[in-house]
């Protein structure tokens, strides 16, 4: 009995595995992209009776995790485009050669400073700011005002109250470690391992991800820490998704001139695709209003298409004046160096 | 024996496509140079102090873990071998859900339990008027050993009291009549009768510390990394592949290096046993000692459970809402995000990834356990210990290597549940090994033979004799292989196609966006987990009552 039924479930498996394969079928357009993308259903609806074409969105990872697949994948890719890719990893995306140039017609809306990548390998999308937010309750009953210079955090009011995340696995915690070497430079009196070395001193938490940092360690969720690496629209979301319970958002920003960090997100399509003519058309569909206007609701990101109007609450989202200043090619050249100095600094 | 020969086709073959030739195919591409094949990375890495100490702190942190969690599974295991009472068989089922849930989610029951905010501080500071939290252990060394035995503690439990609820009292009764005390009788007949079994599980419980990955990230922070937690940082993040090959192959090393010197213990530690009944062997407490330890070891099960229990309180209170309220905004989609799938959907699919993952698992690992009681001394360790090996495998590792081999025809599984069942199964088969293995070696061959004699041909001596005997430890298997897959989100997150959204998926996707709306869900979410498994293990148990399992 065991060996009847042990051999049918192994023939099931094999005819299974043919079955499963060649998904890549014309009119049929695969998307990979990172954990944190989020779309209307009818937005995507609408490109699919327009082309006469079915979209799978595939998540994998967050946006280094999806880039490395790409680039273990080239060549033979799962999908036709992948979404996701920002100005944190854009040099290594283009070092790597995964993806056709396209220039849409749907550039024109978008603004020079969003222009990732001016050899339109990959089109921006939407972007962002990293940056610190504050539980307003927590600082009010422990009679603190918000910090406004990163040089505060180092101090005796904010020792045990700052929770970051790790740049070694999270894009925020990257992006404002780009931020803090854009600040304080790397080889100045007081350079940007000296900062951390001083925030490490004055118990620092860190924590792998976005998730578990606000959702575990942000005192706002229970956590102890009343400040932690977020984005800029983070307040907004909080207000949207009290669903009524505030008015204005129970958190704020610290905004520091230059030391908030502008990731912009592009899209790119796949070498190796079948389906290039669709892919093109994927991409303009993407920088065009409809989904661009659906896109602040969703991801909490603001669109790259100046055409785009944002919905109401998004005017919680503040817009930071002056963040810092650093290329993609700079970052691309030190990051690994930088993420181990930092590694080196603050966890060993 | 030649269909015995037959039969182990099956799982060597499967072995072979979905684990060796995977990660053979990362392994060379990380470490294979076209000129060379690199030793180089491992030279790097052994004269790092850095990723010494990683090595050296993954193996001592997985040996206190699993001594924590012995010392609080050996008395729940005995409470459930050897006593009935009220209400035993759900509690056994919430009693193993530790196991299931994802890390973020016990990471946040921790929080509200002992966080400064916490149940646990604010009840401490309003009774002795303290202006400071006096329980501190977030982000501590602490809470990763805690958090180690509340995740570990349901296999020994489950292994320990599967053999230990056939074990005859009748054999402790008379170690006492000829006048050994309690603790004499303990140490000299019941622990060497149930050394197997807990050996087992406690190889299990330090393979999963051994490899932890969640709750050190989690609840710990990246200074207590594991070498699972480094060799992802520099597979999936930093795309340093030699490195993280050189790193892998060290992990699954030591891994084979301890499931070896187990599998030598193991040979040494069995006793051929006549295993009685269950139902003849549990009963009500009667004196008062005995008492006494069914409601402390009960209470010291609802400690545990705390973090649990203080997730459903936290989603009930959250904003002053009500449960009812909770629930519909679960149910409801008003957002119409393209991710979104109905609740029922989403635990349909956990359900069915787990069963197929459960019958893999069964067979794999039934015909693997057979055949590993009948292979020559020699070999018995060797082989006993590679089938084991999964377990040593970096997630991240084997996940890259299946894109890499598994991503062309013949075989694309790229975009297929395959994949999720498969990896799924590699984890859960080794369970159904461990605990069939000590039955399977304990059982008295006599009955085999005397049924042979009687003119029984095999298959009739396999279903009526040793079917019978082995059912309770199939069902044991068949648990944690559920348990394994309705838990498990590393492998599901590599592929997320909406359309197998599974339970921890969701979860993890409402807590990637702020806002209590998104707590609520993600809570909500989790609660449902708890309640689909809970009534999953009580199937499973029925299962033992109604029919074969009624040994």
């Amino acid at each position: 009995m065991i060996k009847s039924t042990g051999i049918l479930v192994f023939v099931t498996l094999l005819t299974l595995l043919v079955v499963a394969c060649g998904s890549n079928e014309p009119g049929s357009l695969v998307v990979l992209t990172n954990d944190s993308f989020d779309i209307g259903e009818e937005v995507i609806a609408q490109f699919e009776e327009d082309n006469n074409a079915t979209v799978t969105i595939q998540k994998s990872g967050d946006s280094g995790e999806v880039l490395n697949r790409a680039i273990l994948e080239k060549g033979n890719p799962s999908g036709d485009l992948l979404y996701g890719i920002d100005n944190t990893f854009l040099s290594k995306a283009l070092r790597e050669d995964i993806f056709i140039k396209y220039e849409s017609p749907r550039m024109e809306d978008v603004p020079s400073q969003f222009v990732l990548d001016d050899t339109f390998h990959v089109s921006p999308v939407d972007y962002g700011y990293v940056n610190i937010n504050y539980d307003i309750a927590y600082l009010e009953e422990h009679g603190l005002t918000p910090p406004e210079t990163l040089e505060e955090l180092t101090g005796e009011d904010w020792k045990g109250r700052l929770v970051v995340q790790n740049p070694a696995t999270s894009s925020p915690g990257l992006a404002f470690l780009i931020a803090t070497v854009s600040y304080f430079g790397e080889d100045d009196d007081y350079d940007y391992l000296d900062f951390w070395a001083d925030l490490k001193e004055n118990d620092l938490a860190v924590k792998d991800g976005w998730s578990d940092a606000y959702y575990t360690d942000f005192s706002q969720y229970g956590g102890d820490q009343p400040l932690v690496l977020s984005y800029a629209t983070s307040p907004a979301a909080e207000l949207y998704f009290s669903e009524g319970a505030y008015t204005t958002p129970p958190t704020g920003n610290m905004l520091v001139d230059k030391a908030t960090f502008l990731q912009i997100e592009g899209i790119g399509i796949l070498k190796g695709t079948q389906n290039e003519k669709l892919a093109q058309k994927f991409i303009d569909f993407v920088l065009d209003t409809p989904f661009q206007e659906d896109i602040p609701g969703r991801m909490f990101v603001y669109p790259v298409n100046s055409k785009a109007v944002a919905p109401d609450f998004f005017k919680y989202a503040e817009v930071p004046t002056l963040p810092a200043d650093i290329d993609a090619d700079t970052i691309d050249a030190n990051r690994d160096e930088w993420i181990d100095s930092w590694t080196k600094v603050v966890l060993r | 024996m030649t269909v015995g020969r037959i039969l182990l086709i099956v799982p060597l073959t499967y072995l072979a496509i979905f684990f060796i030739y995977p990660l053979s195919s990362i392994f060379a591409r990380s470490l294979g140079d076209e000129s060379n094949f690199g030793f180089e990375p491992f030279g790097i890495l052994l004269n790092d102090p850095y990723y010494l100490g990683r090595i050296w702190f993954t193996i001592w942190q997985a040996v206190v873990s699993t001594l924590l969690t012995l010392t609080i599974g050996l008395p729940v295991a005995f409470l459930f071998a050897r006593y009935e009472f009220p209400g035993k068989t759900l509690l056994k089922a919430i009693s193993s859900l530790p196991f299931v849930m994802p890390t973020i989610v016990v990471a946040m029951g921790f929080t509200a339990l002992f966080g400064s905010q916490g149940l646990v501080n604010s009840a401490l500071m309003s009774m002795f008027g303290l202006d400071d939290p006096p329980v501190r252990i977030t982000n501590t060394l602490t809470i990763i050993f805690m958090a180690h035995a509340f995740y570990n503690y349901a296999i020994i439990v489950r292994i320990v009291s599967a053999l230990w609820s056939n074990l005859d009292p009748n054999l402790e009764g008379s170690a006492k009549m000829l006048g050994a005390g309690s603790v004499r009788t303990f140490y000299h007949v019941t622990l060497p009768l149930l050394l197997p079994a807990i050996v087992s599980a406690s190889l299990l419980s330090f393979a999963f510390s051994f490899t932890s990955f969640g709750v050190v990230l989690v609840l710990g922070g990246p200074e207590y990394s594991t070498l699972e937690v480094s060799i992802y940082e520099l597979t999936a993040k930093l795309f340093r592949l030699p490195l993280a090959g050189a790193l892998a192959i060290i992990q699954l090393g030591f891994t084979y290096f301890f499931l070896l010197l187990y599998s030598k213990f193991q040979e040494q530690s069995v006793a051929k046993i006549d295993l009685k009944p269950r139902e003849s062997t549990s009963r009500c407490p009667t004196r008062w000692r005995e008492k006494v330890f069914v409601i402390a070891t009960i209470l010291l099960l609802l400690t545990l459970l705390s973090p649990l229990v203080a997730l459903v309180v936290r989603w009930i209170t959250l904003d002053g809402g009500f449960a009812t309220n909770q629930m519909a905004n679960l149910f409801s989609d008003d957002r119409g995000s393209y991710f979104h799938l109905s609740p029922i959907t989403i635990i349909w699919n956990s359900l069915r990834f787990a069963l197929i993952t459960v019958a893999i698992s069964l067979i794999i690992g039934t015909i693997i356990s057979y055949s590993i009681t009948n292979v020559s001394r020699r070999w018995r360790n060797l082989a006993d210990a590679l089938v084991m090996l999964p377990l040593g495998v970096s997630a991240v590792t084997l996940g890259f290597g299946y894109i890499i081999a598994l991503g062309r025809p013949p075989i694309d599984l790229r975009g297929s549940w395959l994949i999720l069942v498969i990896a799924h199964s590699l984890v859960a088969y080794p369970f159904v090994i461990r605990s069939l293995l000590p039955v399977l070696k304990g059982m008295n061959s006599n009955l085999r033979e005397a049924a042979a004699v009687l003119g029984a041909n095999p298959t009739r001596v396999f279903l009526l004799v040793e079917l019978p005997l082995i059912a309770p430890a199939l069902l044991v298997g068949a648990t944690f292989a559920f348990a394994v897959s309705m838990g498990e989100f590393g492998a599901s997150l590599i592929l997320v196609r909406v359309e197998f959204t599974t339970m921890p998926v969701a979860i993890f996707r409402f807590l990637g966006l702020p806002g209590a709306a998104n707590l609520s869900m993600a809570l909500g979410m989790s609660c449902l987990l708890m309640v689909v498994v809970s009534l999953g293990f009580i199937a499973i148990e029925r299962f033992r009552y109604k029919g074969i399992g009624g040994f």
